[in-house]
């Protein structure tokens, strides 16, 4: 894609901690590098300093004393965000009220001088790119939410910014509209072959966008992966309840059986101190008839759901498990069901 | 029909609340152009009076619009900056000097003008300058122009805003010029227009600040009132009129708020 000039940027933050005048302390200690042209998803519920390290990498916070942000290895810790050359999506938009689309679009280009005839250009390209070349002349407040998310990224990405960065772009938009983004931020990510750090509290935005995500937690680091293994290998229980949903057993393993409430479940690597299994709904069904299974639940709630139906069985556990079944049967509240559970998607924490 | 009594009922104390307010001001014209006001209007009408008053008094007209125009550059240079800090440092110092800000419209205007005279009172060239009464007018119109900016920049997201012309590349006074100043545009105009017409008709300060050669228009109108007949004061009244109705409908025309467009989502 030609709208994107030069390589993308390596990103690395050295001991980067922040605390805030009142005495909080926003994000511990961090040590982390983004490689050039990745896009690296922060995610964590409100308050774990997803946000205060985007705001450090872009220059609108300064680390405490001792951190340091390396841009491909040059020391940008003291630069602020306006000498930074990085694009910016504000979850508030943050689109000037005082200037049209094609205004907002074309500002950081004039903010750097550059002629009006390829300023035209350009602003042209970004419009045709984010397919709103009819909503150019337009007042901000004559834009839908979704539009002005566009006008948003076409803005930030304008200047051909050495990396782009995302602060929750989507939060503000209603679930459907936000799928449709979702997946234009990431076919637009892919085809510029930029740096992008994208902060979120939704973990589907995560999954579908993160090369690599990091999952934070009261301003550490819980764990930072690919989306297939901090879902399928979540480090610490705080990740795996935070990501998708698991089921919990609780009892103990020998000679290659976990016992717990609902009978036996054969797992010849069980390790002999597991006093407790967690798995995700789609690694447990409903047990054909003709099965053997060791393991069985009275079904508390099922819900048909069309293409499955979400059952909730009740096992002695302090809560019920989760099955999403695709078996072409109704379930009876009531009824006890068989139960078989894969056992490569077991996880021991 | 009873719906009908009662709006009859509302509609005749409107207009007999409305004729108490406009009839002394059409009274107070119309002597103003009467050739003798106890004869009443069928002496006949004459400009003369108004022509007297522009004879007598036109410097005081002068120094008016002039005290005003200079009353607003001082607040804009001063009040559009205090009122940037203030939105942008919320601390308890900031909420302080916003309240201390008000002080000169709370206290009366008589006793701002007392301590102006005990402070300054003795650098005579400063005490005979129109200078003086300048002072007294922007510590008096300050607040207005301060708290009209104020409330528009608290009413925008100026943080957003500001770090969005940042990441764009913007630096402090590309920023400040290109969408602080615009973006409070509204809060602005209506801040001068406020300063210009308290200014233009302020009297409690500067008839203790003037001397007889820094006299207002509204000092004037006292003196008029007080010295000569009738008619010459109606005239001067339909003057000082005449000079602050734009401002007044002006003012009217930008407090009018904007109408919040609802934009529905289109499908995408």
């Amino acid at each position: 894609m030609t709208t994107q000039a030069g390589k993308p940027l390596a990103i690395a933050l050295e001991n980067c901690a922040k605390t805030f005048p009142d005495g909080t302390r926003a994000l511990e200690p961090l040590d982390f590098a983004i490689h050039a042209g990745e896009t690296v998803v922060f995610l964590g519920p409100s308050g774990c300093g997803k946000t205060t390290t985007l705001r450090i990498i872009a220059g609108l916070e300064e680390p405490d004393a001792g951190g340091r942000v390396l841009f491909d290895g040059e020391d940008v810790t003291r630069l602020p965000i306006e000498q930074r050359n990085v694009g910016m999506v504000f979850q508030s938009y943050a689109l000037f009220p005082n200037m049209t689309v094609a205004g907002n679009i074309g500002y950081g280009l004039r903010i750097r001088g550059t002629q009006e005839a390829a300023l035209k250009a350009r602003v042209g390209e970004m419009l045709d790119m984010m397919q709103i070349a009819r909503l150019a002349d337009r007042r901000i407040d004559q834009l839908s939410g979704g539009q002005r998310q566009r006008v948003a990224l076409a803005r930030a990405l304008a200047v051909r910014p050495r990396a782009l960065l995302l602060d929750e772009p989507l939060t503000a938009l209603d679930a459907k509209l936000r799928d449709t983004l979702r997946l234009d931020i990431d076919s637009l990510l892919r085809s510029l072959g930029i740096t992008a750090i994208y902060v979120t509290h939704d973990q589907a935005e995560a999954m579908a966008l993160g090369d690599r995500i990091v999952v934070m937690e009261h301003g550490r680091v819980a764990q930072i992966g690919e989306p297939r293994e901090i879902y399928q290998r979540p480090a610490t229980r705080f990740v795996a309840e935070f990501i998708g949903t698991m089921n919990r057993l609780t009892g103990s393993a020998k000679n290659g059986v976990f016992s717990c409430k609902a009978g036996n479940l054969p797992w010849a690597e069980a390790p002999a101190n597991a006093t407790e299994i967690l798995f995700r709904p789609e690694d447990i069904r409903v047990a054909e008839s003709h099965e053997e299974t060791g393991l069985q639940g009275t079904v508390a709630a099922a819900f048909f759901l069309g293409d499955r139906t979400r059952l909730f069985v009740e096992v002695g556990e302090a809560r019920p498990l989760v099955i999403e079944s695709t078996a072409r049967r109704a379930f009876r509240h009531g009824e006890t069901v068989r139960l078989a559970i894969d056992p490569r998607g077991l996880v021991v924490l | 029909m009873k719906h009908r009594g009662l709006f009859l009922l509302q509609l005749g104390f409107t207009l007999v609340v409305c004729a108490f307010l406009i009839v002394p001001v059409i009274l107070s014209i119309m002597a103003g152009l009467t050739v003798n006001y106890f004869v009443g209007i069928e002496s006949g009408l004459t400009l003369r009076w108004v022509i007297e008053v522009w004879n007598g008094y036109r410097d005081t007209i002068f120094l008016s619009i002039g005290l005003s125009l200079a009353c607003l550059v001082v607040t804009l240079i001063l009040g559009v900056p205090a009122a940037y800090v203030l939105a942008k440092r919320q601390t308890a110092l900031t909420r302080a000097m916003e309240e201390l800000l008000v002080m000169p419209v709370a206290v009366p205007g008589l006793a701002t003008a007392l301590a102006l005279i005990v402070t300054y009172g003795s650098l005579s060239g400063f005490r005979t300058s129109w200078g003086f009464i300048l002072v007294g007018h922007v510590l008096f119109t300050l607040p207005f122009m301060v708290r009209s900016v104020l409330a528009v920049l608290s009413a925008i997201d100026l943080k957003t805003l500001e770090e969005g012309a940042a990441s764009l590349g913007a630096g402090f006074w590309p920023r400040f010029r290109d969408i602080v100043l615009p973006n409070c545009r509204s809060g602005i105009l209506a801040g001068s227009l406020m300063v210009v017409t308290l200014s233009m008709g302020e009297f409690n300060m500067t008839w203790l600040l003037h001397t007889p050669f820094t006299k207002t228009l509204p000092v004037g109108l006292a003196d008029a009132y007080a010295s000569l007949r009738l008619e010459v004061g109606s005239a001067y009244t339909l003057v000082f009129f005449l000079m602050i109705m734009p401002l007044l409908l002006a003012l009217q025309a930008f407090a009018k708020p904007r109408p919040a467009k609802f934009v529905a989502e289109e499908t995408e």
